[in-house]
């Protein structure tokens, strides 16, 4: 046992160290090889079982748990120290960088296929993966969350409101729908990636990574206006403030407190879990635009399924990544027991997006989600501290909705933090 | 104080531990719209046929995953309670009857163990099982929680008041060798204090998440207080599991509450022991 740990501690070294900024040559295993693959998402293992059918050399078994920020991330890198890791983990776009940075992921981009299968990928969701970069690939794409407008459509029409299109009409309406009584919408404190997500809209980058130094911005002039906006309303108390997903939160959509939900896809089912007494009520229409006629939209979650840094199979790996992200059979099972939006671009054809949704009128909602992820800005980048940042945030957004300071105020709280965070890592930053 | 404002504190304070209990009862009765849409602390019309029809989706569900996760925990605090129990009692009984060179520096360390959480040991325990590849094993879970240095400090003092060296003596003079002594004589004596270390060893271990969320990764090895965890983990993208987790907390805390009823009179009946002595 001592020297099979030996052997695989020294293969693992020797790879990376000569790897460099070049992706590692990528050679298929000799023989049978069982993959092992961590995810959280629901029904994981009926979806893998149709692959083990058709690839008796290549077993791959599913280990379920929490879902990542949850405890998962954490069990990686601890895994990854006593190199122990599985073979392949589902990761969050948010959470790629980290792993990165802490030199968990191996760079895929030399095995089979997987260059050749950017075409396959909606662009942005390949950017998250690539870091932007030549020759890097740490992760194959597997689900995404472009965002649109959920709306009472039957109240928007009885009060005779213009369904907004732009913040600033979402902003008139706000006024409009208070003096009803019920609030156009919540502002959720503890989701920053929400909040990231209307940046991300508004063409705002939080981070940048010129390939030697991180550029922190939470601050920037696009951020600033979507905190001074959501600010605006908190002071007005035009929006409510439960917290999201909770039953409260669930009770006053369910009893038509909330007139929108500007969230991601996988809300869809979220709603109509959550509030089952308002179905064939809601719409779904683009996010509100900062400029008039424009078609932006932000993203709100997402997860690639990574080879982690270890394997003894990356190629292997690496063809099951593909297969579990692009196999119209695989993606139409996942999203049917997991509830997953493909970040593949067939993901249009499934079955499951075609139809019109009972809940929603009828109404082919996926079409409008389709649209919104091809108008997502490629570029954005996620830094590699952000859980750290987001408890940073969300605890200043807290304040600000307690009426000390603003959410502004909270953004720069989260700026100098997450400096010093990097600082204290040892990951260069720009200033 | 006069006795009725004793009464009214506990009375609030008993309605502050009991609530949360009684809204997982109630809101165990109800399907996942009824949770957000009627009123929390009571039942609704049709409450028993929904908890049934409840209880039969989270035994299904999964491929009956809660009942393996349940038998999971009645085996790791079970079985490991049992064994930490005999441990910690021959080690205190040890420590309290026999005079051996640094018996009290002994005693210290594994009274220094009472310190040191079981949350910040979780981490190096991880790495020292990877080593010998015992990791995501049963094992994993099961060796960390045979070890209750509070079960052996309670076993040590209660060895000291209540086994009389004379009786040892009298043992020994009958031709009865120490371990026989130990398991025929003590164990006996000491009976209130095993229990008590049982109890508290088992519901340790029931409510121990951190080293299983470390240490484990199938999820057919989980204790039922990750599996929930898991779950509820889960619910924004599958959210019919709401009214699961809730169901199952409530089913999880069954054990604790039966175990404490079942050894209650032998509990309480030591802790009167201790005190009048």
């Amino acid at each position: 046992m001592i020297s099979a740990l030996a052997l695989s501690g020294c293969s693992a070294g020797g790879d990376s160290t000569e790897a460099g900024a070049e992706a590692a040559p990528c050679e298929a295993s000799e023989g049978p090889v069982t993959l092992n693959f961590t995810t959280w998402v629901p029904g994981m293992d009926k979806v893998v079982e149709l692959w083990n059918a058709e690839n008796p050399d290549i077993q791959v078994q599913v280990q379920t748990g929490p879902n990542g920020n949850s405890g998962t991330y954490q069990n990686f890198f601890n895994q990854i120290q006593a190199g122990n890791a599985p073979d392949l983990g589902q990761i969050e776009y948010d959470a790629l960088p980290n792993l990165r940075v802490q030199d968990g992921l191996e760079n895929i981009a030399a095995c089979e296929g997987v260059a050749d299968a950017q075409d396959q990928f909606v662009d942005w969701t390949w950017g998250q993966v690539t870091f932007g970069e030549e020759g890097s690939v740490y992760a194959v794409p597997q689900d995404s969350g472009p965002m649109a407008m959920y709306y009472r459509a039957d109240l928007f029409e009885a009060a005779g409101i213009e369904v907004p299109t732009t913040w600033e009409e979402y902003a008139a309406a706000a006024e409009q729908i208070k003096a009803q009584g019920s609030y156009i919408t919540n502002f959720p404190k503890q989701d920053v990636n929400w909040f990231a997500g209307m940046v991300w809209q508004n063409g705002g980058q939080w981070f940048a990574n010129d390939g030697e130094n991180w550029d922190v911005n939470l601050t920037s002039p696009e951020s600033e206006e979507v905190a001074t906006y959501w600010q605006d309303l908190l002071s007005k108390d035009l929006v409510s403030t439960l917290p999201s997903f909770s039953d409260e939160w669930n009770a006053s959509f369910n009893e038509g407190q909330q007139w929108t939900w500007v969230s991601a896809v996988w809300g869809a089912t979220t709603l109509s879990d959550g509030a089952p007494d308002t179905a064939g009520k809601w719409a779904v229409a683009p996010m509100p635009q900062w400029e008039d006629g424009g078609e932006a939209a932000g993203n709100w979650g997402g997860s690639s399924t990574a080879v982690l840094k270890g394997s003894d199979h990356p190629a292997e790996a690496a063809k099951f990544a593909l297969w579990l992200n692009t196999d119209p059979e695989a993606l139409a099972l996942a999203n049917e027991l997991g509830g997953i939006y493909p970040a593949a671009k067939s993901a249009t054809d499934l079955e499951a997006f075609a139809g019109g949704v009972d809940y929603y009128g009828g109404q082919k909602i996926y079409e409008v989600f389709a649209d919104a992820s091809s108008n997502v800005d490629p570029n954005f980048t996620w830094g590699p501290t952000m859980t750290q940042t987001y408890t940073d945030v969300s605890d200043g957004f807290g304040a600000a909705i307690g009426g000390s300071g603003t959410l502004m105020d909270a953004l720069e709280t989260g700026q100098q933090k997450t400096i010093d965070s990097l600082k204290s890592q040892s990951i260069p930053v720009a200033e | 104080m006069s006795r009725s404002a004793a009464m009214l504190i506990m009375g609030v304070f008993t309605l502050y531990f009991l609530t949360p209990i009684w809204w997982l009862l109630t809101t165990s009765t109800k399907t996942g719209s009824e949770i957000t849409s009627t009123a929390p602390l009571w039942f609704t019309a049709d409450s028993a046929g929904t908890f049934l029809t409840n209880l039969g989706r989270l035994f299904a569900y999964g491929d009956g995953l809660f009942g393996r996760w349940l038998l999971n925990s009645a085996l790791y605090a079970g079985v490991g309670a049992l064994i930490g129990t005999v441990i910690a009692a021959m080690c205190g009984y040890a420590l309290a009857k026999y005079e051996f060179r640094g018996r009290e520096a002994i005693f210290n360390i594994v009274l220094s163990g009472v310190l040191v959480p079981a949350t910040a040991l979780a981490l190096p325990l991880f790495l020292i099982f990877s080593r010998v590849e015992l990791t995501n094993t049963m094992w994993a879970v099961f060796l960390p929680s045979l070890v209750s240095p509070f079960g052996v400090y309670l076993a040590r003092i209660y060895a000291a008041a209540s086994v009389p060296g004379e009786l040892l003596e009298a043992a020994r003079l009958d031709g009865s060798g120490e371990i026989r002594t130990f398991f025929t004589v003590s164990t006996r004596l000491m009976a209130p204090a095993l229990v008590t270390i049982f109890l508290f060893q088992f519901v340790a271990i029931w409510n121990n998440f951190f080293l299983p969320l470390i240490m484990l990764r199938d999820q057919a090895l989980f204790p039922v207080t990750l599996g929930l965890y898991a779950w509820n983990s889960q619910i924004s993208q599958i959210p019919e599991l709401r009214s699961l987790v809730i169901v199952g907390a409530l089913v999880s805390i069954l054990p604790l509450i039966i175990a404490f009823l079942a050894l209650q009179r032998f509990w309480s009946s030591g802790l009167g022991a201790g005190s009048v002595k």
